[in-house]
């Protein structure tokens, strides 16, 4: 399957990215129709998923057999760090909007409509007063309350921390080639992600169900359940990520100086978890 | 239209290479923004003329350069190319003038927002919300109020009958102001976007719903003034059209006197009994101005965007229903509450228009009355 | 299918056959030129559905669509040019031309490749599927405003979905372009000798992979906002329909230059071969290059100078904007000075790489003047704003790309194109496309306002001609495809140079290239 030019590898032909097109698009023709109200728009979704991952198990597939048989070399390393780098800059870009959103709401739309806008406070939403947080002046929603940040936020801030660490320490292993520790690294990595989702959902079904916070309290619930949420599934997927490398690791793929995927998946974490701290700050302490 | 306009126009024509197609009937056909009748449009017309001949004038510069050595180093006259590239100082130069030129423009143009942001002591207030598709109006300091809608016949719209001069730009009630005063205008829309624009009055501003904009004129000649909602607002956007009279000051004092008696007979009409083809009557010409855009005139509708009211459920079912949606709309819909837009005479007759129309035969009559009680067990 | 012929003399094993070659293909030049194929064939469609506008407007009156499908038309027009046809079309030069370009085999990561041109096709699928649809296409504009657009029927989601995946397709296009041009130069091949076309893609692939994503999350809030009761844009709820212009703005406004930086570097590989005169400032073009795209993150407000922003605001967008002016103008100028005692031939791509330059610079006068915030009160929303951005996107960039395509054809397929026939070309595209747009200019200035299916009488003169002008080009557009199409499947044999002495390690290949551009590292002095 490889090919070599000017030392550079150019793979062959490859039909895994049209099986992810016809997936992605099953995927999201699945999810329109639902919501245009079809019986058949759920299961057209999950058929779509099944497609995404079995279009990621093959491509991933392809690409570890060809590493592990030592087909790329350092330039086409190199790309891959590269690749992996920018599409985690297009993610943050991804947060930046929804970051965006929340500014805007707590520094201009609520205080306008709660009076810095004179003209708009009085022939609109007299009796309304700025406050953060909000569900705005047509109290969407019902009466709400937040989540105070020093509950289940902290520990999850302390969880993420802690991940982060672990990975480093898993990381360290590996440049060491110490194999008993660097699984055990990464298992705590793993356990720690699953917690941290596992506290999430928690708190989200107490927000539900106790606090009336919901998707439709107002601006508030919006940011909230928009960045906590997004953040929630990255966190997933890097979760995920991580355990396929802890089961590549014990397998025995990777070298102390070549483990591309290994760094990948850490640098992913550790983006999750920068997001998460501006979170914890923005949505929830502040 | 000025002479001197015209004149600038037709070089601008000119200028374009246009003269051929364009022929000798160029005046009527307006190529630059009016003058205006209102100071701010009088400064936004002059910082236009001045940005134009700069950019005219650069473009002279630039474009004499590049055809000079189109036709003069080109091969085929035996040019030999010189192999020069790189010069610091001519790069800076063309760096600095440029910047030079822009700081010259931003003056005059930072001088005019700051005049037209600057809404403080107006003589009239009026609120504007704009409606899909039309405006209301409401004389803060008279308690008065109105709505304003197209009135080109549909004939001429739809090419069946000769298009009359003001075509698409005619309203059934326009706005008044007052000459030679500061008329402040608080802007907002009900459903989505509009935007509120009289070219002669110099000014756009967005309708948003759920703020309030402003802005302000002063207008020094009576006349009538057209323009035209500008932004995007759904199918009829193109049909929402302003109408601005401006009149002398007591002319206004009486139009508003007129007004205010206009309301009192209005409230009167509603605490009437009336008559089935009084209300059918009056119910056609409510439907016409208000609800024909979306539910066409044979009420028929458009299929999947506007529901046909002939045979409909609701048209023929409980008249509750009926005035249910008709007074509080449906929320996340086109469907506007016309309870805040039409009298109780008004909604009693289109909805009994609707109920009995298009072979709908329900045969109900619903009063005025009946409205005032669903309003009453709404709140 | 151009290199059809020749990649048995060079490759070692070359192309798979039959469909399967196009389908799964990880070559840089299948990928380009199925990138070019699709970009042309949606300037059809987004052209047929302008000239339906056009007929439209003919004449004062409700023709032939009703006002809610003239919406749909206008809103798709957009859709389909921007995102089916510019930004496709530069993809596939940036996929032929960047590996050979810099001296390497292929793209940095072949695979990704493949599936940021096939994501296309079925994006492309949904989004004019929704004709079909109950309730319409979209027909809020291109722009997407809440509420307008949250009233879409059944298309709505389809809509959202559609950007969203061409979103991931220019994104993973983008993260290829950076790591081939940063990883994959050939040895020597320093960041400084870069060629131009080089340098515009890189900087405007960052702006690509800065902005995409946020566009993204504006739709994706478009569609909590319908479907899940979120209040991001509901001034009941505590947000503001204006922050989803603010969202799309500051990836809108970026979004045009992605669609113009290409453009600048195209200009800037023609003029030089036919001046004969290397490009007068290479490192201040470069420079130029990035403040523009700098310049773009800070400017996205001049397009909602009407939505009430406080007055501290307008001034510094107003400011801003105006600024963009002089990176833009050193740019034109360097094209002048290159072109100052050269010795010119006009070749088809030289034709239209000036027509570029005069019309281009039009388009940015107009630009500058709807910078002066108190004057753009006037001119927002009318048929000025519309003039204004088919200069810069059609006689801009849609020409530069023509010129592109002209200059690198015989290049690609080893065949001459047919020297007079693009010559007539060049001339009734820039005639009749002047006849186009430059009446709009008079409809905005009196008073047109754009998205209207119908207008008061005063306008019908200027848009009858603005229409005649318009099938005149669409019609001319025609002759493109046929030469197009010509020069693929035959023609006199074109040299390896091509032209007199163009500059670049493209030239060093034999015309058609090999199948994998330089299977060894070429030499750059
Ligand atoms: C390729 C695309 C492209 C490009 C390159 C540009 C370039 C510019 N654009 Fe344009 N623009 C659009 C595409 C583009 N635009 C689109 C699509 C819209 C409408 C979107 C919508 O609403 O649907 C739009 C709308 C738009 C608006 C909003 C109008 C409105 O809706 O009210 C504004 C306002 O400032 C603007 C400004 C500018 C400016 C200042 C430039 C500058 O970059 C131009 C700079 C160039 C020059 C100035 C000429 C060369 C310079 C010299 C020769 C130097 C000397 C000159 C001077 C000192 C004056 N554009
Ligand atoms: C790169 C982008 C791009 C390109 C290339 C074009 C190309 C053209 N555009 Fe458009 N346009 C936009 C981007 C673009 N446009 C945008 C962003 C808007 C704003 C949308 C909005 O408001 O939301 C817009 C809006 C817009 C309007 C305003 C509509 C409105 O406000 O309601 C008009 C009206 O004249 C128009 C016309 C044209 C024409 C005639 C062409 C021509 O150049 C097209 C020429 C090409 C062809 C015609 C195809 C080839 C030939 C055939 C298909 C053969 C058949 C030919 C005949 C029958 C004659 N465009
Ligand atoms: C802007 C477009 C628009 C206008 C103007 C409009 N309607 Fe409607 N109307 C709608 C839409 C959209 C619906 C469907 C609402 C829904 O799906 O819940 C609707 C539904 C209705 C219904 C219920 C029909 C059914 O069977 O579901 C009635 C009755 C009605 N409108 C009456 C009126 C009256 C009376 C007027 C004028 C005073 C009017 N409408 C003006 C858009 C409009
Ligand atoms: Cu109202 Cu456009
Ligand atoms: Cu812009």
């Amino acid at each position: 399957m490889s090919e070599a030019h000017g030392g550079y590898y150019v793979p062959h032909g490859s039909h895994w990215p049209l099986v992810g097109s016809v997936g992605l698009t099953t995927l999201v023709v699945g999810f329109a129709m639902h919501l245009n109200g079809s019986d058949i728009g759920l299961s057209t979704m999950f058929a779509g998923i099944a497609i995404v991952l079995i279009m990621m198990f093959g491509w991933f597939g392809t690409v570890i057999r060809e590493s592990e048989s030592h087909m790329y070399n350092e330039q086409v390393d190199k790309s891959f760090r590269w690749g992996m780098g920018w599409f985690i800059f297009s993610e943050v870009m991804f947060f930046a909007a929804f970051f965006g959103a929340l500014f805007y709401a707590r520094i201009l739309s609520v205080p306008w409509l709660g009076g810095e806008d004179a003209s708009t406070h009085a022939l609109l939403w007299e009796g309304y007063s700025a406050a953060w947080p909000t569900n705005g002046p047509g109290a969407m929603g019902g009466a709400f309350e937040t989540v105070g940040a020093w509950g289940i936020p902290a520990i999850n801030t302390l969880i993420l921390l802690t991940s982060g660490v672990t990975v480093t320490f898993a990381h360290w292993a590996l440049k060491k080639n110490n194999r008993g520790p660097l699984v055990g690294w990464l298992f705590a990595t793993v356990a720690l992600g699953f917690l941290f989702i596992g506290l999430q959902a928690y708190e989200y079904g107490h927000a539900y169900s106790d606090l009336n916070l919901t998707l439709e309290s107002g601006v508030y619930g919006s940011t909230f359940y928009m960045l906590t949420g997004f953040h929630g599934m990255h966190v997933t997927i890097g979760a995920i990520m991580l355990a396929i490398i802890m089961l590549r690791s014990i397998k025995g793929h990777f070298t102390p100086d070549r483990h591309f995927a290994f760094e990948a998946v850490a640098w992913y974490w550790h983006f999750v978890d920068v997001v998460w701290l501006g979170l914890f700050i923005f949505v929830y302490w502040l | 239209m000025s002479a001197s306009m015209k004149l600038r126009g037709r070089r601008l024509l000119a200028g374009a290479g246009l003269m051929a197609a364009a022929g000798s009937a160029t005046a009527e056909w307006g190529l630059n923004l009016p003058v205006g009748v209102s100071p701010i449009a009088n400064e936004a017309y002059s910082l236009h003329m001045l940005i134009l001949w700069i950019c005219v004038a650069i473009g002279v510069v630039v474009f004499g350069v590049m055809f000079y050595s189109i036709i003069k180093h080109r091969k085929s006259k035996g040019a030999v190319a010189a192999q020069f590239h790189e010069s610091t100082t001519i790069e800076i130069l063309w760096t600095i003038i440029p910047f030079l030129i822009l700081v010259g423009m931003a003056f005059p143009a930072t001088k005019a927002l700051i005049a037209m942001e600057d809404t403080s002591n107006s003589d009239v207030s009026i609120k504007v919300t704009g409606y899909q598709w039309k405006w209301q109006y409401e004389y803060l300091d008279e308690g008065i109020g109105f709505f304003s809608t197209l009135s080109t016949p549909r004939d001429e719209i739809f090419n069946k009958a000769a298009k009359n001069e003001n075509y698409l730009l005619e309203v059934d009630n326009p706005v008044v102001v007052p000459v030679d005063s500061k008329v402040r205008l608080l802007i907002t829309a009900s459903d989505v976007i509009h935007a509120w624009w009289v070219p002669e009055l110099g000014m756009k501003k967005d309708a948003i719903p759920g703020f309030v904009n402003e802005m302000w004129f002063r207008i020094d000649e009576p006349g009538v003034y057209r323009g035209q909602c500008a932004e995007l607002c759904g199918k009829d956007h193109g049909f929402m059209p302003i109408v601005v009279v401006a009149k002398e000051r007591a002319e206004y004092d009486q139009w508003v006197a007129e007004q205010k008696q206009g309301q009192v007979a209005a409230a009167a009409e509603s605490g009437r009994e009336w008559g089935r083809d009084e209300l059918m009557a009056r119910g056609e010409e409510v439907y016409k101005s208000n609800c024909v855009a979306c539910h066409m005139a044979n009420g028929e509708g458009l299929p999947g965007a506007f529901p046909a009211l002939k045979g409909g459920a609701i048209t023929t079912g409980p008249v509750a229903g009926h005035i249910d949606i008709v007074l509080n709309g449906s929320a996340g819909t086109a469907m506007a509450a016309f309870g805040g837009q039409l009298s109780d005479a008004d909604l009693a007759a289109v909805i009994t228009y609707e109920r009995n129309a298009w072979g709908n035969d329900t045969g109900d009559v619903v009063q005025p009355a009946d409205i005032k009680a669903a309003r009453l067990t709404d709140s | 299918m151009t290199t059809a012929t020749a990649h048995e003399a060079h490759d070692d094993h070359g192309p798979a056959r039959g469909l399967s070659r196009w389908l799964f293909t990880t070559n840089h030049k299948d990928i380009g030129t199925l990138y070019l194929l699709f970009s042309l064939l949606m300037f059809f469609i987004g052209g047929a559905m302008a000239m339906a506008i056009r007929a439209e407007l003919f004449e004062p009156g409700l023709q032939f669509v009703n006002p809610m499908f003239f919406n749909s038309l206008t809103t798709m027009h957009a859709l389909v040019m921007i995102f089916g046809a510019v930004m496709p079309a530069f993809v596939g030069l940036a996929n032929w031309l960047i590996p050979m370009m810099i001296g390497a085999p292929d793209m940095a990561l072949p695979r990704m490749n493949n599936w940021s041109f096939w994501i296309l096709p079925f994006a492309f699928t949904l989004l004019l599927s929704t004709f079909f649809m109950e309730g319409g296409a979209p027909a809020g504009g291109w722009t997407i405003y809440p509420p307008l657009v949250l009233q879409t029927g059944d298309a709505f989601p389809f809509l959202i979905f559609a950007i969203h995946l061409m979103g991931i397709s220019s994104i993973m296009g983008a993260i290829n372009v950076v790591v081939t041009i940063l990883n994959m130069r050939a040895p020597g091949m320093t960041m400084m000798k870069m060629p131009l076309f080089v340098w515009t893609w890189l900087i405007t692939a960052y702006l690509l992979i800065a902005v995409m994503p946020v566009l993204a999350g504006a739709v994706t809030m478009l569609l909590t906002d319908k479907y899940f009761g979120t209040s991001f844009f509901t001034a009941a709820g505590g947000g503001d329909p204006v922050m989803f212009q603010h969202i799309f703005w500051f990836f809108g406004h970026p979004e045009v230059y992605i669609m113009i930086l290409p453009a600048f570097g195209i200009v800037s590989q023609i003029i030089p071969t036919f001046a004969r005169k290397p490009l007068f400032g290479y490192s201040s073009m470069v420079y130029a290059t990035a403040s523009i795209a700098f310049l773009s993150f800070i400017v996205w407000a001049h397009h909602m100078f009407t939505v009430g922003m406080p007055l501290a605001g307008e001034l510094f967008f107003m400011y801003a904007t105006m600024l963009i002016a002089v990176p833009t103008g050193v740019k034109v100028f360097n094209w002048v000075s290159t072109m100052w005692r050269g010795s010119m031939t006009f070749e088809t791509p030289m034709l239209f790489a000036l027509g570029f330059v005069v019309m281009f610079t039009i388009g940015g006068f107009s630009g500058l003047m709807l910078a002066i915030a108190p004057v753009d009160f006037q001119y927002h929303d009318t048929y000025f704003v519309v003039a204004h951005f088919h200069y810069v996107l059609v006689t801009g960039a849609v020409f530069a790309i023509m010129a592109g395509a002209y200059y690198w054809l015989p290049k690609w397929t080893g065949n001459m194109y047919n020297e007079r026939l693009g010559k007539w070309h060049f001339w009734l595209s820039t005639i009749s496309v002047n006849v186009l747009f430059f009446p709009q200019h008079f409809l905005g200035l009196a008073g047109m306002p754009r998205r209207i299916p119908d207008y008061s009488i005063q306008f019908a003169e200027f848009n009858m001609i603005s229409s005649i002008g318009g099938f005149a080009f669409g019609l001319s557009q025609l002759l493109f495809a046929y030469i197009v199409f010509s020069t693929i499947r035959g023609g006199a044999k074109a040299t390896d140079k091509v032209w007199d002495n163009p500059e670049g390690l493209e030239w060093t290949l034999s015309s058609p290239p090999p199948y994998h551009s330089f299977t060894t590292a070429p030499e750059v002095k």
